[in-house]
């Protein structure tokens, strides 16, 4: 009996969840002129919003942008996040554990509160609506969380290793280079997701960033496009499934990483 | 030039030399946050449009109209509800969830991966979506209540701000409850089946070995997702854009939405910047209160 009720609230929950994909389906695949209600299927699944969606809010330009974006962030974040907390992590120095220190309080800043500043660093350096204008300040937020997942997994690895290597001859970069850096893969992958994810659903800072068409992001684009044709209401549901659509398929492949990417993100500490 | 090149090569060789591999890190750092964090104190005492070389210094004036803006008091009473209901209802809920889906039972892998979906997809696709459930003409929530029940009138969801605040609450709380669920679930499977063992030996039942062990040892879990979701919630800023923008005028706003409008709308850049530092200032004060809280909540439990 007990059991019985356990799989009715799982049914329940899963209908929950899954709802509103099932009326946003039905939203994209009907045309404007159906005017039925949302809960009704479409008699035949009518593609022209997605059309029309993927040429008016531009999306094919989106879609480059935020594999642009989002691929060079990352790159650039596991290579100095990586790098920044070797030291951090072997030396633990006065100075390193100041060092530290910074970056992780680095943590708790919300972008939002000094988007003000930090928009004003952009405008004056001309920076807006151009890559490096929305790469550079992502990468430093995504930075420090980063340094702190990097420290906290060298510090599990033996110094036994570092040690064995520099008895050997071993300079101190190469030992990071040759013993360290290979050893980093897993929490490699939980960090590529993310900030991939964060990144390629960001919103706060592209919007503030990117003002020229050709610049934006799919967040963006989608926003602006929804402003302008809130009426066609079914374009801009086909224009949400096809920006939901990278993420969604990618957690269906790889659910384990992504679970324990966003989740390892959250706890900060 | 020898004795040089000697105390180059023994420079770099020492554990000092690695240090110049956090450099590049802490020049972001310095230039995209710490200097801004410095210069958004400044702007904040301009009279200053955003955009023009000309401002004026006008002391402690912003700050003095934070206090004085009915806008503003609004504002920050949506932030404390999307902050603090926001947690609650994921705690809550995404606690019942884990203790469903820790359970031996089929199919509950596949109904985790459905819970854990929406936090994948952006917030502001989200809003959407909800946005055609909770719209005047032809939403999918009006159509549902009027299909169950002939009289029914149509409401408009999104026109009051006060049922705005608590529908944008939830659909953030629906969108990343599945993180809460997945912090539970691991703090669950940490914790060791003697002390379930040891309960049943001393004739322990149902909610009380709920609350008497499972509570206490899920503590550092519970710490995590409060602290967390009280952040998130605190600076919501994407939903609240897509489902109404804040309005109608400020009615749904949070901090962040307002000061996006002031900056860009109303261009009162030092005002902007002024809500940015009170933010910074609560959100700080606030999860510090929280986290020394619950962390001596962890030892005495």
């Amino acid at each position: 009996m007990k059991k019985f009720f356990m799989y009715i609230s799982m049914f329940l929950i899963t209908i929950i969840y899954l709802v509103p994909f099932y009326i946003l389906l039905n939203v994209a695949f009907k045309p404007t002129t159906d005017t039925s209600s949302f809960w009704v299927p479409p008699r035949q699944p009518y593609l022209g919003n997605f059309i029309n969606a993927w040429n008016n809010a531009k999306l094919a330009k989106a879609f480059l942008n935020n594999i642009i974006i989002t691929f060079c962030v990352v790159a650039v974040v596991i290579i100095i996040g990586s790098c920044a907390a070797y030291p951090l992590s072997r030396y633990r120095t006065k100075l390193n554990n100041i060092v530290y220190m910074f970056c992780i309080s680095c943590i708790v800043v919300p972008p939002l509160t000094i988007l003000v500043p930090l928009y004003k660093l952009i405008v004056d350096t001309t920076g807006t609506s151009t890559y490096l204008g929305i790469i550079l300040p992502h990468i430093a937020f995504q930075l420090p969380m980063a340094i702190f997942l990097y420290t906290g997994f060298i510090g599990s690895l033996s110094k036994e290793l570092d040690e064995a290597a520099l008895i050997d001859g071993c300079s101190r970069f190469a030992i990071f280079y040759r013993i360290i850096l290979p050893l980093l893969k897993p929490i490699t992958a939980t960090i590529i997701i993310f900030v991939g994810v964060n990144v390629w659903n960001d919103y706060t800072f592209s919007v503030f960033f990117l003002q020229k068409p050709s610049m934006y992001t799919i967040t963006v684009g989608l926003s602006q496009f929804f402003s302008q044709f809130s009426n066609e209401i079914n374009w801009v549901a086909a224009g949400c499934l096809l920006g939901m659509l990278p993420l969604t398929t990618l957690y269906m492949f790889m659910q384990q990483y992504f679970v324990k990417g966003l989740t390892a993100g959250a706890i900060k500490g | 030039m020898k004795k040089k090149v000697n105390y180059f090569a023994k420079k770099l060789r020492s554990p000092s030399a690695l240090n110049i591999m956090y450099i590049p890190a802490l020049i972001f750092f310095i230039v995209f946050i710490f200097y801004p964090f410095v210069k958004g104190i400044r702007i904040s005492f301009l009279e200053w449009n955003g955009y023009s070389q000309n401002s004026q210094w006008v002391g402690l004036e912003k700050y003095k109209n934070l206090f004085t803006d009915p806008d503003f008091y609004t504002t920050v009473k949506n932030t404390f509800i999307y902050g603090v209901g926001s947690t609650l209802l994921q705690n809550v809920i995404g606690l019942v969830f884990a203790l469903l889906l820790d359970q031996k039972l089929k199919g509950n892998v596949v109904v985790r991966t459905v819970v854990y979906l929406p936090v994948m997809i952006s917030s502001i696709i989200m809003g959407y979506i909800w946005y055609f459930f909770f719209k005047y003409d032809g939403g999918a929530v009006n159509d549902l209540i009027s299909f169950i029940s002939a009289d029914y009138e149509p409401i408009d969801w999104l026109a009051s701000g006060d049922r705005s605040v608590w529908i944008i609450t939830f659909v953030n709380t629906l969108q990343y409850l599945g993180i809460a669920m997945m912090i539970y679930i691991a703090g669950l499977q940490g914790i060791s089946k003697e002390y379930y063992e040891a309960a049943s030996i001393d004739g322990a039942k149902g909610f009380s070995v709920f609350k008497n062990i499972t509570l206490p040892l899920l503590m550092p879990s519970i710490t995590v997702n409060i602290i967390v979701n009280i952040i998130g919630g605190l600076k919501l800023f994407d939903v609240i854009m897509a489902m109404t923008s804040g309005g109608p005028g400020y009615a749904s706003s949070s901090i962040s939405t307002m000061m996006y409008q002031v900056y860009f709308v109303r261009m009162d850049a030092g005002y902007a910047a002024a809500m940015g530092n009170f933010m910074f200032m609560m959100i700080t004060v606030i999860s510090m209160i929280l986290l020394l809280y619950l962390r001596k909540k962890e030892v005495e439990l």
